[in-house]
C-alpha cells in the first residue's frame, strides 16, 4: 500500500509558469500598500474629526466668546433670560464632584488592582477581574437612575444626617439627598472600574523578577508592593488616575440626574450644584436664544479642552511607565 | 552515599517532590547541603534544578498552582512546618536569580539596604555597612563613586554582584544561586565564580548551573538531576572523574543535555 503510494505520486495540478509563480508576492506587496494607505487614511480621518469637532464647536460658541469674554470663566451668574452667562459655578461643580469622587475611588480602585495582581488569592483574581469589567460596561444612565431612586434617599435619611453631626463647611446646609455628594458618590462608583482596570494592567507590567527579588529578601507581599511594585508603576498608576479624572469631568447623564441642577458655588457637599457636562445636557434641549446655545457650546468647548488635556497627559504617563517597565526587563 | 556530608548538612531535602499544577517537576529528592561548602546542582534544561532550589527557600509556592510534598530541613527543623512563616525562611536562606534584578527605582546604596529596611533595621553606620557588604560582593571598588545611581544603571555583571550584596546584607545562613552567570559575559562570570569561592568561608552555598565547567570549578559537592530525579550526588571530584551512574557520565561527557 505504502509502496504503491510511493510508486505513483498523486497528480499535482500543473505548475504555473515560473513568471507567474511569484506573482502572488507582488500582489501581496501592493495589498500591503493599499492596506497601509487605508489605515493611514482612517487614522488621519480620526484626527480630522477631532479638529473638526473642536473648530465647529468653537464657531457655534463664538457669539458667546465675544459677548462674555473672560467673565465667562470668572463669574457664576447664569441667567439665560437676561442673557448673562458666567460658567464658573459649573467649573466649580465639576472640580468639586470630580475631586470628591477621586478621593473615594482612587484608594479603592488601587486596592482592587493590587488585590488582583499581588495580594488576593489567585483563584479569586479572575472572577473579581470580570466583575470590574462588568461594572465598566453598565451604561451611565442606569447609574443615574439608580442614584436618583436608591442612593439619594439613603443619603437623605441616613448618611447625610450622620455627616451633619461632624459638621464643618463640607457637611452643612439643607439635606435633600440630591446634590454634590450624591453626584460625587455615583461618579466614584463609575470611576472605580476605570481606575482599577488600568492600574491592574500597569501593575501587571511590573516584571515578575522584581517581585520575586523582593520576596526572596524576606518581603511580605505587601512589602513587595510598597518597596518595588508601586514605585515601579507610579507613572502608570498616576496615568490611571488621570484617565479617571477625564471620565469624571466628562460624565454627564448620571451626574445630571442627581447633582441638583443649581448654578451655585458652595463648599458644602450637601448643596445642589451643577457641572459643565450636566448643564449642557439639561439646557440644550430647551435653549431658545442663539446666545444661550453659544454659551452652552462654549461650556462644551471648555470641557473638550479639559478632557483632551487630561487624556493626553494620562496616555503619556501610562506609556512612559510601560516603557520603563520594559526597559528594566532589558 | 557520603555519610560525612549527611552529618555536616546545614540543609537537607527529604523526599522532596514539587508540582506545577498537574505536572510533577521534582520526584522525591533527598539531598544534604553541606555547611560552608558549595553544592552545585547540574542537569539539562527542565530537569528540575531551579525548582529544587526554589523549594529550599519556599519561593516555589509563589507561582500560582505550584505545590510541594516531602520536607526541607534547615538546622534539622522543617521549613514547611505549619508554624513556619516563609518570610522568615527567606531571610535565613537568601537567593540570587538567573537574571540580575536590582530594584530599578532604588539607588545602589538603597538596593544594599533594602533587605534590612524590610526588617525595620537601620544599621548604626549605614555608609560603613554598605561599604562592607559591597566589599564582600567584590563590587565596592567599582561602584564606590556611583552609590546614588540607580541599580539598573550598572553593567550586567555588576548588577548581579549588587544582587549578591543585597542578599548578603541580610547575613543569610544559606545562599541559593539560580544560574547566576547565565546572562553574563566570561569576564563577569569569572568574577562571580571567584566570589562564590570566597563566600564559601562564611555561607552555605547552592549553585544551579548548566555549565559543567562552572560546577567543576566552584563546587565541593555536585548533584546531577535528570527528569526531576536526583541521579547522583557526590564530591565534585568524584562526579567529574569517576561517576557511578552511566547517565551522569553521558551528561558530563557531553553525550546529551
Amino acid at each position: 500500500m505504502t509502496q504503491r503510494a510511493l510508486a505513483t505520486p498523486p497528480r499535482l495540478p500543473p505548475q504555473p509558469p515560473r513568471s507567474l509563480r511569484f506573482a502572488g508576492m507582488g500582489k501581496s506587496g501592493s495589498a500591503d500598500r493599499t492596506f497601509g494607505a487605508l489605515g493611514a487614511g482612517a487614522a488621519g480621518a480620526l484626527g480630522l474629526v477631532l479638529i473638526g469637532v473642536a473648530v465647529s464647536v468653537a464657531r457655534i460658541a463664538w457669539p458667546s466668546i465675544q459677548a462674555s469674554g473672560f467673565s465667562f470663566v470668572t463669574t457664576s451668574v447664569w441667567d439665560p433670560s437676561r442673557g448673562v452667562f458666567g460658567a464658573l459655578a459649573f467649573v466649580w461643580g465639576t472640580i468639586l464632584t470630580s475631586t470628591v469622587a477621586l478621593i473615594l475611588a482612587v484608594p479603592i480602585g488601587l486596592g482592587v488592582a493590587l488585590f488582583l495582581t499581588d495580594l488576593g488569592p489567585p483563584h479569586l483574581r479572575k472572577p473579581v477581574s470580570s466583575l470590574v469589567e462588568l461594572l465598566a460596561a453598565i451604561p451611565s444612565v442606569v447609574y443615574g437612575l439608580w442614584a436618583a431612586l436608591v442612593l439619594a434617599p439613603i443619603l437623605r435619611t441616613t448618611v447625610q444626617p450622620a455627616l451633619a453631626k461632624i459638621g464643618g463647611p463640607l457637611f452643612r446646609g439643607p439635606n435633600v439627598g440630591f446634590g454634590i455628594l450624591c453626584a460625587s458618590l455615583v461618579l466614584a462608583i463609575m470611576l472605580l472600574p476605570t481606575i482599577a482596570s488600568v492600574s491592574r494592567d500597569v501593575l501587571r507590567a511590573v516584571p515578575a523578577e522584581l517581585r520575586e527579588g523582593a520576596l526572596a529578601l524576606g518581603a511580605t507581599p505587601w512589602d513587595a508592593v510598597r518597596l518595588v511594585v508601586l514605585p515601579h508603576a507610579r507613572h502608570g498608576v498616576f496615568g490611571a488616575i488621570l484617565l479617571g479624572v477625564g471620565r469624571a469631568v466628562g460624565e454627564t447623564m448620571a451626574v445630571a440626574a442627581v447633582v441638583g441642577s443649581r448654578a451655585d458655588i458652595s463648599p458644602s457637599l450637601f448643596a445642589p450644584g451643577y457641572t459643565m457636562s450636566s448643564v449642557i445636557a439639561n439646557e440644550f434641549p430647551v435653549a431658545s436664544s442663539e446666545l444661550h446655545i453659544a454659551a452652552l457650546a462654549e461650556v462644551g468647548l471648555l470641557l473638550f479642552v479639559i478632557t483632551v488635556a487630561f487624556n493626553v497627559a494620562a496616555r503619556i504617563l501610562v506609556a512612559r511607565s510601560n516603557k520603563s517597565a520594559a526597559g528594566a526587563q532589558a | 552515599m557520603l555519610e560525612s556530608a549527611e552529618a555536616s548538612a546545614k540543609m537537607r531535602a527529604d523526599k522532596l517532590s514539587a508540582w506545577f499544577g498537574d505536572k510533577q517537576a521534582l520526584r522525591s529528592i533527598s539531598l544534604p547541603l553541606v555547611e560552608r561548602k558549595v553544592t552545585a546542582v547540574i542537569g539539562p534544561s527542565g530537569c528540575g534544578k531551579s525548582t529544587f532550589i526554589r523549594c529550599l527557600n519556599r519561593m516555589h509556592e509563589v507561582v500560582a498552582g505550584a505545590r510541594t510534598a516531602g520536607d526541607v530541613l534547615l538546622d534539622g527543623k522543617s521549613v514547611y512546618g505549619a508554624d513556619v512563616d516563609p518570610v522568615r525562611v527567606r531571610r535565613r536562606v537568601g537567593m540570587v536569580f538567573q537574571k540580575p534584578n536590582p530594584f530599578p527605582t532604588m539607588s545602589v546604596r538603597d538596593n544594599v539596604l533594602a533587605g534590612l529596611r524590610l526588617s525595620g533595621i537601620t544599621p548604626p553606620d549605614p555608609d560603613a555597612f554598605v561599604e562592607e557588604v559591597l566589599g564582600q560582593a567584590a563590587l565596592w571598588d567599582e561602584v564606590k563613586d556611583a552609590l546614588d545611581r540607580p541599580g539598573g544603571a550598572l553593567s550586567g555583571g555588576q548588577q548581579q554582584r549588587l544582587c549578591i550584596a543585597r542578599c548578603l546584607a541580610l547575613e543569610p545562613e544559606v545562599v541559593l544561586m539560580d544560574e547566576p552567570c547565565s546572562s553574563l559575559d566570561p569576564v563577569a562570570t569569572a568574577k562571580i565564580e571567584e566570589l562564590i569561592h570566597d563566600l564559601r568561608e562564611r555561607y552555605t552555598i547552592v549553585v544551579v548551573t548548566h555549565s559543567m565547567q562552572q560546577a567543576a570549578r566552584v563546587s565541593d559537592y555536585t548533584a546531577f538531576f535528570y527528569l526531576g530525579e536526583l541521579v547522583e550526588y557526590d564530591l565534585a571530584d568524584v562526579i567529574f572523574t569517576k561517576p557511578s551512574d552511566p547517565r551522569t557520565e553521558d551528561y558530563i561527557t557531553g553525550r546529551f543535555g
